[in-house]
């Protein structure tokens, strides 16, 4: 089983605790990650990333995490860097940016970092959109961990269980990442799955979030990156000069 | 004769950069299971620190096989140990030892689990 881990915040500036998370990330099982990063970034940092990640022999995935205040911001970020990021997620902080994220097939990731009951807003609406659209769901599991040290974890709990039942009735899929930037926050791909116990999952289901969800966002994106790619079910077989 | 419970041998990977006591990881183990599932989840457990190497970071944790999902589940949210970050890792889950010993065998906490079964 291909285990994915597509968010772990490598710090790109410090080189030595990347190398660190990455030999992590590899002894713990995983064979392919997604490392977020700024829209500004420049190509050699990228690459020495990719680099980082190839001599442990991970597969490496660029992703984008927009956090904007409003559905034009949005579509903005979208517009201006969709095409330079393999994944992009969207930090939904009000309504109105999560239900323009869910429309919106360029996003591939929903996120809602705060367990504040106000700010936690896939209902059914939302999922209804975000299944229309293909965008997943996303859960941190350092996010859960953390906030789990600070409080008591009724509150996580029942908002996520409510959440994953909301997502398993209308299909969206869930990816479990580690969301983590130091490696004692990173757990195995099958602890992660154990966890999932506490939110009313199947471990199969838990899984899937860690396997088939995952690599199925990366493989759809990569395609679309591709310059032979015209549109869903279209593409460039053979190019024709002179005509 | 069968067992009125059976169990379930969890091998665990201590990650932390500080040294701790065997009393320290049971009490990591047992707040952890406390916190999630409460004294009546905790008891139906059955937990217990078989074995702890400091050296080698190797546990091994005894359970009831019912309770296996939920020790599980607790074992990953653990994040200190006493006052100091860490992190636990089921390696490997199994009925026996003697089983236990055998499919940790590819791994570097072979010889501590040999040691158990012994």
């Amino acid at each position: 089983m291909k285990f994915v881990d597509l968010h772990l915040c490598l710090p790109w500036k410090d080189e030595e605790q990347a190398r660190r998370l990455i030999a992590k990330s590899t002894e713990l099982g995983y064979s392919q990650i997604g490392v977020p990063f700024q829209p500004n970034i420049k190509a050699e940092a990228v690459n020495q990333m990719r680099q980082a990640c190839g001599e442990s022999s991970l597969d490496f995935v660029t992703r984008l995490d927009l956090a904007p205040r409003s559905p034009s911001e949005l579509l903005v970020g979208l517009r201006r860097f969709r095409r330079s990021f393999e994944v992009v997620s969207v930090l939904c902080s009000s309504k109105a940016v999560a239900r323009q994220a869910a429309r919106d097939r360029r996003v591939d990731l929903l996120c809602f970092q705060s367990f504040d009951p106000k700010k936690r807003l896939l209902d059914t609406a939302e999922a209804e959109l975000a299944s229309a659209s293909g965008a997943a769901l996303e859960l941190d599991m350092a996010h859960v961990l953390s906030s789990l040290e600070d409080r008591s974890g009724v509150g996580i709990f029942t908002r996520l269980r409510r959440e994953l039942a909301v997502a398993k009735s209308f299909d969206v899929p869930v990816i479990f990442s580690s969301g983590a930037s130091q490696p004692l926050l990173l757990r195995k791909p099958e602890d992660c799955a154990a966890l999932a116990f506490l939110f009313d999952v199947e471990e199969s289901f838990a899984l899937e979030g860690l396997t088939r969800n995952p690599a199925a966002v990366v493989e759809r994106n990569r395609k679309k990156l591709r310059p032979d790619y015209v549109a869903p079910g279209v593409r460039v077989i053979k190019e024709m000069r002179g005509l | 004769m069968t067992r009125l419970v059976r169990r379930r041998y969890l091998a665990l990977r201590v990650d932390c950069e500080e040294s701790f006591e065997f009393n320290a990881v049971s009490d990591a183990v047992w707040n952890a299971v406390l916190r999630l599932f409460g004294e009546v989840g905790a008891s139906q457990a059955g937990l217990f620190l078989v074995k702890y190497d400091d050296e080698k970071r190797y546990a091994v944790l005894r359970c009831a096989h019912k309770a296996l999902p939920m020790v599980r589940a607790a074992i990953a949210t653990i994040t200190r140990i006493g006052a100091a970050p860490a992190a636990v890792h089921v390696i490997r889950v199994s009925g026996t030892l003697k089983a236990l010993s055998r499919k940790t065998a590819n791994t570097q906490y072979e010889q501590c689990a040999r040691q158990l079964s012994e």
